[in-house]
């Protein structure tokens, strides 16, 4: 979705031809992800079909260029001014893993997490590396490739911290963890229902009235 | 190559008999020159308590420390008053500069309490903070600096004269993220121009400075990393 309404934003600036687009959304991200000409011109004719986009002049060597209309316009003033939203349903692989461990009898989950740790360790070095051996950091597409590698630096920060949070929670836990046998209880089958989901959490809104 | 630093063995207990408390357990750790050691663990593994011994403020309870050949166990007090002086700089979080001092002066201080003579320690300490970027900050004091300012002035402090073991306790613990990565990148810069350097830190994105990351637990090494091997993540982009 970014890269549509990037395109858009950089056509907002003025008209360009396809592979001039994709020069400009590489200079401006730090060509840290590189598109092909096939998505741009894929995103160009479905930004037309919604008309936030036209096709307009073709200079001496067929360049077409593109121009973006009033609604694009709009769609970008809309982009900018509003939060990227995240979708929650998206699985976290390793949550996911650490949940499960945590659960399994006989395994060391501090083994676990510190596997993680070195090696969100490794990439925050590279990226420090990158970052450091980069040119005058100053220039202006400089920049914008050193604030890419910073979202990456804060992203893996935030990973290990969250691995430090996990062991010390653990370390705090009793049992260092929460080991669980297989259940002897046969699960019922398919989705819970939502009345009793629904029910679940207005008791729980009366537990929490009267507490 | 030699190592500017040396623990060999390294053992501190707080307390004797049943209510000892091991700070540390069985050390070892080398440091050349152009490395920069990062020592990460939770509160309570250790990491200050083998600054302190690095940095011989502290003498451990058995083990050896060897700074650039000198055994810190059988060193006099006036020997290791002046390794002290002459190689080792200490970088801490609070700056500890002396507030009625300008930058130059709090720079010089320990060149002049070595012997150097005024107009060689002035010139060793305006080198030193030109290095740092403070050219145009010699005659300002401490209050009239920013954190980063002051920080750097410490930097400075810590490396004037030739000093070849920089010890730096979280050095951006009181900095804002910009300012402290200002701080971490000179750092890693002086380490790079000959010096050692090592790193106490809570924080993963200063700590990956570092060309090695050694974990404490309880007193002991239970992990490094070193930047060799890392899986690239931007591969393909430089």
């Amino acid at each position: 979705m970014s890269v549509r309404q990037s395109l858009l934003a950089i056509l907002d600036q003025g008209p360009c031809y396809g592979y001039q687009l994709r020069a400009e959304f590489d200079r401006r991200t730090g060509s840290t992800w590189p598109l092909n000409v096939g998505q741009i011109y894929n995103t160009l004719d479905r930004l037309e079909r919604d008309g936030l986009v036209e096709k307009g002049d073709v200079d001496e060597q067929g360049h077409v260029y593109w121009r973006i209309t009033d609604a694009g316009s709009a769609e970008v003033r809309a982009w900018l001014s509003s939060p990227v939203e995240r979708s929650q349903g998206t699985r976290d692989e390793l949550a996911i893993k650490l949940a499960v461990a945590a659960t399994l009898p006989g395994v060391d989950v501090g083994e676990v997490i510190q596997t993680q740790r070195l090696a969100s360790l490794r990439q925050l070095q590279e990226l420090n590396r990158a970052k450091y051996a980069g040119a005058n950091p100053d220039g202006p597409e400089e920049l914008a490739w050193s604030l890419v590698v910073d979202s990456m630096i804060f992203a893996t920060e935030a990973e290990v911290r969250w691995l430090d949070h996990t062991e010390q929670r653990l370390a705090s836990h009793p049992q260092h963890a929460m080991a669980l046998e297989l259940s002897t209880e046969k699960p019922k089958r398919g989705r819970p229902s939502k009345s009793d989901a629904a029910s679940a959490d207005a008791a729980d809104r009366a537990q929490e009235v009267t507490a | 190559m030699t190592a500017v630093l040396q623990l060999v063995g390294v053992t501190q207990q707080y307390g004797e008999g049943e209510l000892s408390v091991s700070a540390l357990s069985g050390v070892d750790l080398a440091v050349e020159r152009g490395e920069l050691v990062a020592i990460m663990g939770a509160s309570g593994s250790g990491k200050s308590t083998l600054l302190s011994i690095a940095g011989g403020l502290q003498k451990p309870t058995t083990g050896e420390v060897i700074v650039e050949g000198t055994y810190l166990s059988t060193a006099s007090p006036s020997e290791l008053a002046a390794l002290r002086r002459r190689s080792l700089g200490f970088v801490f979080q609070d700056f500890n500069l002396i507030p009625t001092l300008t930058a130059l002066e709090n720079v010089t201080l320990p060149l002049e309490l070595d012997g150097f003579r005024a107009r060689a320690a002035s010139r060793a300490g305006r080198d030193a903070l030109a290095s740092v970027g403070l050219a145009d900050r010699f005659d300002s004091y401490p209050d009239d600096l920013s954190g980063g300012q002051q920080q750097r002035v410490a930097i400075a402090r810590a490396v004037v004269g030739g000093r070849r073991l920089i010890l730096a306790d979280e050095p951006t613990g009181a900095l804002d993220s910009v300012t402290g990565e200002a701080v971490m990148k000179m750092l890693r810069s002086r380490v790079d121009q000959g010096a050692a350097g090592i790193l106490v830190t809570h924080e993963a994105r200063h700590a990956a400075w570092a060309d090695r990351i050694v974990f404490l637990r309880d007193g002991r090494i239970v992990d490094q990393s070193t930047r060799d091997g890392a899986d690239s993540l931007l591969s393909g982009i430089r």
